[in-house]
């Protein structure tokens, strides 16, 4: 048996007890006289809410609705524009018009099942037709496309991905001391603060959060805590009992964000000698009822638009798009697996199209240190996306499988992607937006305590972050302490988003435990403050989209074998290799359970996983309906990290946790193209997609 | 009405309704919360615990058809030789990431061990199959089943 030796790696915080079963989840508190609470939702996908009829309630049970609002009525996520309770008017079928709460579960479901919204009802909208936010930026001078001898189009689809955590969306709030205390299964602890304190009118002081172990989250709980937090906290100031709301699977799937839905469109511009002078890139994302976060998604999917290619002249676009569905927001990759799905499959087809090599073509415009990026900013750093695509290569003997594979009727593809993916908040959103400030202090004994807003949901960054400290200050592992986020502690070092905890927590732990060191006085009490100081060369100007996107990006390459039943249509996925620059590894076990686990995910997504919304109704409401992968639909999955020290992060380590998602889709559909031989334009392929591709002429 | 059986190696009696879930009876009545719920419909596994040695979706598994069974959870199995064999693997590998899943990829190596101590990379990922995990696509879980079985768990 040969397996990779960890080397780099040390052993993880949190082990022992996650796998004694002695972690703490939210649903494993224990708080007896805790009130149960249970949305009341809108059966109505757009209707006005002329009232609502609540039956006679018992005694300690109550309705809470828009009308117990203490000061807003608003849930503080980026565009402010979601309602705690919908209050006039309901927008998808599934938000609350209340919540029953009260002391017995089962009553408080039954309870809930007799309040009845009456509406009347306005004409929904599920298209993506109306736009709510719209961007757009160029590069170069895009009136030469008008000199194209040759124009190429097409057009990509993706579908909505559940995030399946295995541990549904829980949340448990009490008083305690005059402060608000939430325990809950959550990313981001200081957007829960935010949002209660925005809800009540109340002051930082006036509320905690404290974090559990989480089990899983990868951007599904990003936001949609900050609804349940809020919609608590109102219920909590009235009834003044322990509150818990926990989601039960169904209700999870079918009430939750999910990843956006997306159309993109891309012309490619071509001269007589089959030079591309530009690519014109328009992309459309489901942003549901509610914006959310949908603008940032949508601006991460335009940045990233062109993906690893340079072109001098460029026009991207993108709208979210308003429908009467839940809304859409964050999951792993944040909308530019969509755009970057679709590119990748254009460039090749673009190859065919122009009846050039498919490899040759992506290696003339692929990208290198010094190029300008498509929102023209600077690529900084040395780039060995090349080096990277030879030893995936090598790992996979795809250029002997590519060939023999391309013979009629094998039935078995192989596809390769490249990608990136930049790290951080965009542009200057951690210097203007997050500011991130870093608590270490260090006791009479010399034990070091220092504090972060990082949620460790599984991606390790507890050990990697207080790795970081312990190596920077040469001392003992165990004369460091590194807890979970108590807001009665910690300052804000920013939400566990956009693979940021590593690049700029990281290096501001580095930063912070330097600076400690400096100063450091044997026997005394010591404590710092460390603000986070961006790089100076960052310069970004959000409006026009213009300037240097992200601090840095991490790049990847997957290989993805197929075979197809000819009969059944069924995919079987027969290998995957990848390769990744994430900067220097820091520790290795950490980076390939994130590389193993986005490239789970983004199969999945790829052809697995099916969520459609029919008149506004999610059709697949169970993990039976739902099918994430399970241990017989992946095969061994192959990765190698190679070392390019990225200079402004810890230890030279870049971000990784998204990365490892964007590849898998584009790499799989093209293996899948070369198994039938047809041109794939839509995830997810299912046997159904794949049948229709199969039986028809081109 | 009234049950008994042996869970983790003690007996306990109680009054159970007919409604009632072995989950709800472990997580609930008797505290085990490393026992957990991730769907509730038989779908991933969180849930698992041994009865008479054998792998169970607790929440599928009426609570009266517990009587007089054997039940052995996560927290019972800590204290055995074959757990620290298994949890070693496990943390060699990295096949725990957020947790959520783990306790049940434990006891589902421990019974698929137990009856094949070599089991194939084929044997490993249809055993496993019945518990999802969304976090670590899966291989440093059969990477740490391969290293549980090579130290071999009768320790
Ligand atoms: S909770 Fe029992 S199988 Fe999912
Ligand atoms: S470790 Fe998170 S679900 Fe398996």
């Amino acid at each position: 048996m040969k397996m990779k030796k960890f080397d780099t790696s040390v052993k993880k915080v949190d082990n022992e007890e996650k796998m004694s079963g002695r972690a703490i989840f939210t649903g494993d508190i224990q708080m007896d006289d805790a009130y149960f609470a249970i949305q009341v939702r809108s059966e109505k996908a757009h209707a006005k809410l002329k009232g609502i009829y609540v039956p006679k309630l018992p005694k300690d049970y109550y309705f809470i609705s828009a009308k117990d609002i203490v000061k807003e009525n608003v849930v503080n996520i980026i565009a402010s524009d979601w309602p705690v309770f919908a209050d006039k008017k309901v927008n998808y079928i599934g938000e609350a018009i209340g919540l029953i709460v009260g002391p017995d579960k089962g009553m408080c479901m039954y309870l809930a099942s007799l309040v009845k919204g009456e509406y009347e009802e306005l004409e929904p909208v599920f298209e993506m037709k109306n736009s709510y936010v719209h961007k757009e930026f160029t590069k170069g001078d895009v009136s030469k496309f008008k000199s194209a001898k040759k124009v190429f189009s097409e057009e990509f689809t993706t579908g909505y991905q559940e995030q399946v955590y295995l541990e549904p969306q829980a949340m448990l709030m009490y008083i305690q001391n005059d402060q608000i205390v939430v325990k809950a299964s959550m990313q981001c602890p200081f957007y829960i603060h935010k949002a209660i304190m925005r809800t009540l009118g109340c002051k930082e002081k006036d509320v905690r959060v404290i974090q559990p172990a989480v089990g899983g989250a990868f951007g599904g709980k990003e936001h949609y805590p900050s609804l349940m937090a809020a919609q608590l906290a109102t219920a909590i100031v009235k009834i003044k009992k322990p509150i818990k709301m926990f989601f039960d699977r169904k209700e999870d799937i079918t009430y939750t964000t999910k990843r956006h839905p997306s159309k993109t469109e891309i012309s490619a511009y071509v001269d007589a000698k089959n030079n591309i002078i530009g690519v014109k890139i328009h992309v459309g994302i489901d942003g549901g009822a509610y914006v959310g976060c949908s603008m940032v998604v949508l601006s991460r999917a335009l940045i990233a638009a062109t993906n690893t290619y340079t072109f001098e002249n460029v026009s991207v676009s993108g709208d979210a798009y308003c429908t009467n569905k839940v809304p859409s927001a964050a999951f792993r990759g944040f909308g530019s697996p969509q755009s970057i799905f679709a590119f990748e499959l254009f460039i090749n087809h673009l190859a065919d199209y122009l009846k050039v090599d498919r490899m040759e073509l992506r290696m003339k415009y692929l990208v290198k240190q010094g190029d300008i990026t498509s929102t023209s900013g600077l690529f900084r750093d040395p780039i060995i996306l090349k080096e990277l695509v030879d030893k995936a290569m090598e790992m996979s003997d795809y250029k002997h499988k590519v060939k023999l594979y391309s013979k009629e009727k094998s039935y078995r593809g192989i596809g390769l992607s490249m990608f990136l993916h930049g790290c951080g908040f965009t542009g200057s959103g951690e210097s203007d937006l997050i500011k991130a400030q870093l608590r270490i202090k260090k006791d009479k004994n010399d034990i070091v305590t220092f504090y972060t807003s990082q949620v460790d949901f599984g991606q390790g960054n507890r050990t990697t972050l207080k790795r970081i400290v312990v190596d920077t200050l040469g001392i003992p592992e165990d004369h460091v302490i590194y807890d979970a986020p108590d807001t009665n502690e910690t300052l804000s070092t920013g939400p566990t988003a956009a693979s940021r905890t590593i690049i700029i927590v990281g290096g501001l732990a580095a930063k912070a435990a330097q600076h400690l060191k400096s100063i450091w006085k044997d026997g005394e009490e010591q404590e710092i403050v460390e603000p986070y100081v961006g790089p100076a060369y960052i310069k970004w100007d959000e409006a026009t989209m213009q300037g240097d996107a992200y601090p840095g990006y991490a790049w990847g390459v997957n290989i993805v074998e197929v075979s197809v039943d000819p009969v059944t249509y069924e995919v079987n996925v027969e290998g995957c290799w990848s390769t990744y620059d994430v900067g220097h590894a820091i520790d290795e076990r950490i980076i390939m359970g994130q590389a193993d686990g986005g490239l789970a995910q983004a199969l999945g997504w790829a052809y697995l996983e099916k969520e459609v919304a029919e008149n506004g109704m999610f059709k697949q409401r169970t993990m039976s309906d739902y099918a994430i992968p399970t241990s017989m639909d992946l095969p061994v999955l192959e990765t190698e990290v190679l070392d390019n020290p990225f200079k402004y992060g810890a230890f030279g380590a870049k971000g990784a946790g998204e990365l490892t998602f964007v590849g898998g889709a584009p790499a799989f559909a093209l293996a899948l193209e070369q198994a039938i031989g047809k041109k794939v334009h839509d995830i997810p392929a299912t046997p159904e997609y794949i049948m229709e591709l199969m039986n028809h002429e081109n | 009405m009234k049950i008994s059986f042996v869970i983790n190696n003690k007996k306990v009696s109680l009054d159970v309704e007919p409604s009632m879930r072995l989950l709800d009876v472990i997580r609930n009545e008797l505290h085990l919360t490393g026992t957990k719920e991730g769907c509730g419909e038989g779908e991933c596994g969180a849930c698992t615990v041994l009865i008479n040695e054998e792998p169970v979706n607790s929440c599928l598994y009426p609570a009266i058809n517990a009587a007089n069974k054997n039940i052995m959870t996560i927290e019972g199995f800590r204290e055995t030789n074959e757990y620290r064999v298994i949890a070693d693997a496990f943390a060699d590998r990295g096949g725990s990431q957020c947790g959520f899943c783990t306790p049940g990829m434990i006891l589902v190596t421990y019974s698929l061990l137990k009856k094949n101590p070599h089991p194939s990379e084929e044997e490993i990922r249809f055993a496993l199959s019945g518990n999802l995990c969304r976090c670590t696509g899966y291989q440093a879980i059969v990477d740490a089943v391969k290293v549980a079985a090579v130290k071999g768990i009768k320790l």
